[in-house]
């Protein structure tokens, strides 16, 4: 099968047990989507899969071939962090950094169906754009576990970002 | 030479985390993700029966599933040199003993993980049962005999408590319980290992490199030359990569039968709650009596925990009853249940975090009886001295903590249960003092070589799990040697290096920071202001603290909104705020971040940690991160740290005392007595699940 990793063409062997998590680890080395549990429980193994934000260890990889992944090592340009992994920087959201690439790429998705309108659990208007509060931000970043606990400096990289983008557009 | 203090430059300033790039791009390797070539699977296979011995372990299906290589047992696997006294937890495939339900009986090793998962479940072992203990009620609690974990006494009695608590005019007399609780860093544990005929190199998630090595050498019968253990990255560890676990030890057993061939073994998220250890629940019986005025005659303390039967592993619950208010009269004692389970072990402050819910909310009841102010009644009992040594204190600012934390907090004293509403919602605030001993390791060893362009290299085999260590670590080295942190090469995470002790105990930063302040001292006393390129000097710590004049602790005072929901007994914390007395904070974003984390999990085993065993056969059935639940993102509300300025040379030479526990210790307490304050329901046992507070 053939998947398209953070820009680069892979053709790769999986047996039909392999998961996308474990086809992209141990088969093709990407090691910037880690495994917390392997059970769709910790948000740690979260990538952009075709765009969107995605857990690979609930995935088997043969259910994805020509799909394009990408992973937080492949957010940025060039040598340019992408504004939500500066965003983490700036406010120290992260410690252990285990967990970190998941919750990036989580951040990423999160803003775009943010922006492309997707209610949440706690959006109280299911019509029209919903607004990045922090709120919202919290229930739309609870997929992804951070045992260090540094919910308050995700919470202010992700408004960061969330305020760029505004910019932005 | 004795390490002198120094004076902060970049200390106090927040110098960038030195390894932040690799973590948000995931360039940072962890200790599975290690690039190998031609690599092994590893998976463990573990023992269905709590107590028992292996009869036979039949491979054959297994061997013959495609890509299972070996399968090695008790039989196979490679011998440890014969020792009567090896630490059982480490003494994987030795003998044919099941000592707990989850024991690693066999492992498959296979060109591929979906390989060496399925061989694992073709593996057929043959058992013999024997009857088991695994619960509170199956076996007698005895006394440890070597005292409880981090060096205090098993037992300790000053004056008569049971007069004190007779002559007392308020008296609370209360049972306490915490659950089992799983340390589950996000990082499960795991190990890149090979074994080249001559030497055994392990990429360890491992909290000590150098303890790895020294305990391994001798176990596997090498010499240290021949254990190099290298930990670069570390996905959390809050206590349970302290050590080595069996998991570790399989690797380096995996490794040495396949000279040549890297392994990797990652324990599964289920497996970590079976052999990555845990903190025990603990019953706590705790006793206050006061004066009229809430002035403390007495404070007793007795402690229940569980250990496993073939290692002892004793929670200190009851030490901090020892020490932290005035009383003439303190009894505390502990008693462990020995049983055929896993192993417990550190779990962030282990002692201080169980202990301190039960203490602190018996200091809630014994206000609520005297009809005081709970930060008034913790004022009342400061003490003037150390009551458990009769030494002053290093600067206990316990008062200060709680006057600060309570200004910004918004604290305005009461008496009772306040039982405010909010449409559906009962709203309530408490209080509970927070408390960590200074704990100071021996035997760090530093090396400062000068480099061209005012460069220096440090190398300390110190390990960062996400503390900082390279950031703060840096800049101690920086003012230690009066250059910008630019001018600093530090070196870090490998056993090559010079020995350091563990990332743990709050003492990681003070033991290896005092070896690197000393190492920079002697280097110019030795070559002066100005050295040569090429020198370099190399020492190990003189004790510094000051233990023998001092009792070292740190305070805290920790404060908490709490609404529970009138109809669904829902637990929500809106507001957390620590303020704590540690001594210099050498990074305020690094130091924040650390406080910060420890308040985090302290709501989480408030609101939600709780592990079962099945009673029958003692394993952990909460054994993944939806039953045992964690505080996830849209659980943590408004959570703030604060600290006191200040330094503390009495401690470590530029200042500090540790950072990594005092935040978990107390923060339970303050919540249960929030939603005390909220319900005018006591809770006194861990978690405050909504069922509480109902009916």
């Amino acid at each position: 099968m053939t998947l398209a990793v953070d820009g680069t063409e892979h053709t790769v062997d999986v047996d039909t047990r392999t998961t996308l998590l474990d086809a992209l680890r141990e088969r093709l080395g990407v090691t910037s989507v880690k495994k917390g549990c392997d059970h769709g429980q910790c948000g740690a193994c979260t990538v952009l899969l075709d765009g969107r934000r995605h857990l690979t260890c609930l995935s088997l990889a043969v259910a994805h071939d020509g799909a394009e992944v990408t992973t937080a090592s492949g957010l940025g340009e060039d040598d340019e962090l992408h504004p939500v992994q500066q965003a983490f920087l700036d406010h120290d959201g992260y410690q252990c950094g285990y967990c970190t690439p998941g919750q990036v790429c989580s951040a990423v998705g999160a803003l775009d169906e943010l922006k492309e309108g997707h209610p949440s659990h706690v959006t109280e208007e299911l019509e029209g754009e919903a607004e990045p509060t922090e709120e919202e931000l919290r229930e739309r970043m609870s997929g992804n576990l951070c045992r260090c606990g540094a919910y308050a400096g995700i919470l202010a990289a992700v408004r960061q970002a969330a305020g760029e983008q505004e910019v932005a557009s | 030479m004795t390490a002198t203090p120094i004076t902060a430059r970049s200390m106090g300033t927040s110098l960038d985390r030195q390894d932040g790039r690799e973590k948000v791009t995931g360039h940072a390797t962890y200790a599975v993700e290690h690039p190998v070539d031609d690599v092994l699977q590893v998976w463990m296979v573990q023992a269905p029966v709590a107590r028992g011995t292996v009869r036979r372990v039949d491979a054959g299906a297994a061997l013959a599933h495609p890509g299972v290589v070996r399968v090695l047992d008790h039989e196979s696997a490679p011998r440890m040199p014969a020792d009567d006294d090896r630490d059982l937890e480490y003494s994987v495939l030795q003998d044919d003993r099941i000592r707990f339900r989850g024991q690693v009986v066999a492992l498959v090793l296979a060109e591929s993980s979906e390989a060496a998962r399925e061989g694992a479940r073709l593996v057929r072992v043959d058992y013999a049962e024997e009857p088991h203990a695994v619960t509170m009620d199956d076996a007698e609690a005895y006394a440890p005999e070597s005292g409880v974990n981090g060096g205090h006494e098993t037992d300790y009695a000053d004056g008569d408590l049971d007069a004190a608590i007779h002559d007392s005019a308020v008296v609370v007399e209360q049972t306490y319980t915490t659950p089992h609780e799983f340390n589950s860093p996000m990082e499960p544990h795991g190990a890149t290992a090979l074994w080249d005929g001559a030497m055994l190199t392990m990429w360890d998630s491992t909290q000590a490199v150098h303890a790895m090595r020294s305990t391994f050498a001798p176990l596997l019968g090498l010499g240290e030359e021949q254990v190099r253990v290298l930990a670069p990255y570390v996905g959390g560890g809050f206590g349970s990569k302290g050590g080595p676990k069996a998991p570790d030890v399989a690797a380096a057993l995996a490794a040495l039968a396949v000279e040549g061939r890297p392994v990797r073994l990652a324990t599964t998220r289920q497996q970590m709650f079976s052999l990555a250890g845990y903190r025990t629940q603990t019953v706590s019986h705790v006793r206050l009596g006061a004066d009229a005025d809430g002035r403390l005659r007495g404070v007793g303390h007795e402690a229940i925990s569980q250990t496993s039967g073939f290692k002892e592993f004793a929670e200190q619950t009851a030490s901090a009853a020892r020490m932290l208010y005035a009383a003439e009269a303190r009894s505390s004692t502990h008693r462990v249940v020995p049983l055929d389970v896993s192993v417990p072990s550190w779990m962030r402050a282990p002692g201080e975090m169980p202990g301190m819910f039960a203490h602190e909310v018996a200091m809630d009841e014994l206000a609520v009886a005297a009809g005081i102010d709970p930060v008034e009644l913790r004022v009342r009992n400061e003490p003037d001295v150390d009551p458990e040594t009769g030494k002053p204190f290093n600067d206990r600012r316990l008062v200060e903590c709680l006057r600060k934390g309570g200004e910004r907090f918004g604290w305005t004293g009461r008496t009772g249960p306040t039982r405010a509403t909010d449409g559906d919602w009962w709203v309530g605030t408490g209080v509970a003092a927070s408390t960590y001993p200074t704990l100071w390791m021996p035997g760090n060893t530093c090396r400062i070589e000068v480099l061209d362009g005012g460069r220096y290299a440090v190398s300390i085999g110190a390990v960062d799990i996400g503390q900082g260590a390279r950031t703060v670590l840096t800049q101690i080295s920086a003012d230690a040697l009066g250059v910008d942190p630019s001018a600093v090469d530090l070196a870090v995470a490998d056993s090559d290096l010079p020995v350091a002790t563990v990332a743990g105990g709050s003492a990681g930063t003070g033991s290896w920071g005092t070896a690197i302040v000393q190492t920079a001292q002697q280097l110019r006393a030795d070559h002066g202001a100005d050295p040569e390129v090429g020198v370099h000097t190399t020492s190990t710590t003189e004790e510094y603290p000051d233990m023998e004049a001092h009792a070292l602790h740190s305070f805290g005072a920790v404060y908490a909104e709490v609404r529970v929901h009138r109809w669904t007994g829902e637990l929500r914390v809106p507001r957390l705020h620590g303020t704590f007395s540690v001594g210099r904070v050498i990074n305020p974003v690094t130091g924040r971040s650390q406080l910060l984390g420890g308040l985090v999990m302290g709501l989480s085993g408030a609101l939600f940690e709780e592990g079962w065993r099945d009673p029958r056969y003692g394993h952990v059935v909460t054994q993944d991160l939806a039953s045992y639940h964690v505080a996830a993102h849209a659980d943590v509300k408004d959570v703030q740290a604060f600290w006191l300025d200040e330094e503390d040379p009495l401690a470590t030479p530029y200042g500090g005392r540790g950072i990594g526990e005092i935040g978990i210790v107390g923060t339970a307490a303050a919540i249960a007595n929030a939603a005390y304050d909220a319900t005018g329901i006591r809770v006194r046992d861990l978690p405050l699940t909504a069922d509480r507070f109902l009916g």
